[in-house]
């Protein structure tokens, strides 16, 4: 008993030691990847949150797995409880994906506002940043 | 097992109140439920979270996060993501404290208990303080709120013809990307004036010859209320769980728990909700700080 309690002490400070990592290589990662550490270099973005997707996922499973002793339940608690979680995969990607459509339904009006515009008016200068591009309509 | 139920119910009673054979989870009623709870729990903050991505992602433009949240107590500026990083390891550190009380309540440490959750406490206070003063500094100082959104990011090349007397002054240069604060002065906006530049930086000439000029627009209106709405209901979620470990470490200090002789297990179960604040912490960090 004394020794189970002199481990789990081990183990508790070791957890905490490798959450405190991952949460400053997060940091760091998040920082340097926007061009602050090193000038002039930058990461993609869908790099950048995939990594840090990955990192904070990490940091999940220790919490719940360590911290809160999932690893010690039997199957079945761990299954009622993190099997739901997995219904969530359907809700992200299908409301990211929506919003993306409406990204690109927003950008389409805004197009088509700025050609009424050019149509609309002989008033030079008032004119919002017109692209040759925008009239390919 | 009689004898272990009714320890658990407490002394006093002598009623068995599980006739079922063995418990298939092993785990206390109470401990069970409140895993339910964080499951519901963790759908309500997920449910949030989703909503924050979607209108997001379907925003042309978003606050980046490190010129947002650049401001750190003592008027220090331009120190981007240090004080949420501070906020995330008073958390991260009052997680590990809690672990320890529990540890100490298997050893029915009365006294181990005690000094452990007094520090998570102090952690969870000290962890709301911060924020409300990320919140000041964010509604009185940059005048943000759910409605108005100052910070904007600029979609083309440009050149400032004023300043605003902080960071920006008459003649300063951007580019697509750029974000800005607009300020605002006793009640009145001051959303900057600037001409437009081509991107080799020569300045865009309209039909009639007048250069084009535009003005600093306001970001994305939602950013304020999906912040202060998550943010708030995560704070909230830690003031409820600092009110908690306060009244179950009155009950372990008073001598409560002694008598039930099951490890502590109330606290084991307020570790549990407490853990669960810090995993949310970690998905707020990563959507509303890292990406």
């Amino acid at each position: 008993m004394a020794q189970d309690y002199e481990m789990s002490k081990k183990v508790a400070i070791k957890i905490i030691t490798v959450l405190a990592v991952i949460t400053i290589a997060e940091v760091l990662f998040a920082l340097a990847g926007k061009g602050y550490i090193v000038d002039g270099w930058h990461v993609p973005t869908v790099i950048m949150a995939g990594v840090m997707i990955i990192f904070s996922v990490v940091k999940a499973y220790l919490i719940v797995y360590e911290f809160m002793h999932m690893k010690y339940e039997v199957s079945g608690l761990v299954k009622s409880v993190l099997l739901p979680m997995f219904l969530l995969a359907w809700a992200i990607i299908a409301f990211l994906y929506e919003g993306m459509a409406w990204k690109g339904n927003r950008t389409t009006i805004q197009d088509r506002n700025e050609i009424d515009l050019s149509s609309l008016s002989d008033q030079s200068g008032m004119m919002y940043n017109l692209k040759e591009t925008d009239l390919d309509y | 097992m009689a004898d272990t139920l009714t320890r658990a119910t407490g002394d006093h009673h002598n009623e068995v109140t599980w006739d079922g054979a063995s418990q298939p989870f092993k785990a206390s009623y109470g401990k069970l439920m409140m895993w339910y709870f964080l499951l519901s729990d963790a759908f309500t903050f997920s449910g949030f979270l989703i909503a924050y991505g979607t209108l997001r992602v379907s925003s042309p433009t978003w606050p980046v996060p490190d010129f947002v949240f650049s401001t750190f107590p003592g008027g220090i500026h331009h120190a981007p993501l240090l004080f949420v990083t501070l906020m995330t390891f008073i958390l991260l550190a009052s997680s590990f404290t809690m672990v320890r009380a529990v540890q100490e309540g298997h050893q029915e440490n009365k006294n181990g208990v005690v000094f452990w959750m007094v520090l998570t406490i102090i952690g969870g206070a000290a962890f709301l303080g911060c924020q409300a003063w990320e919140w000041n500094n964010l509604i009185m100082e940059e005048s943000v709120s759910y409605h108005t959104n100052p910070f904007g990011t600029h979609t083309e090349h440009g050149r400032y013809l004023e300043g605003d007397g902080h960071d920006i002054s008459a003649g300063d240069t951007f580019g697509p990307g750029d974000s800005y604060l607009i300020h605002n002065h006793n009640g009145g906006w001051h959303n900057l004036p600037y001409e437009v530049l081509d991107a080799k930086g020569n300045s865009m000439i309209g039909e009639g010859g007048a250069p084009v000029k535009g003005e600093q627009a306001f970001g994305p209106k939602a950013f304020g209320a999906l912040f202060f709405c998550i943010t708030g209901f995560h704070g909230f979620h830690v003031f409820s769980g600092v009110a908690f470990l306060l009244i179950i470490c009155i009950n372990a200090a008073s001598g409560l728990y002694v008598d039930r002789k099951n490890g502590y297990e109330m606290v084991e179960k307020i570790g549990l909700y407490w853990h669960f604040v810090d995993l949310v912490w970690v998905f707020v960090f990563l959507v509303f700080y890292l990406i």
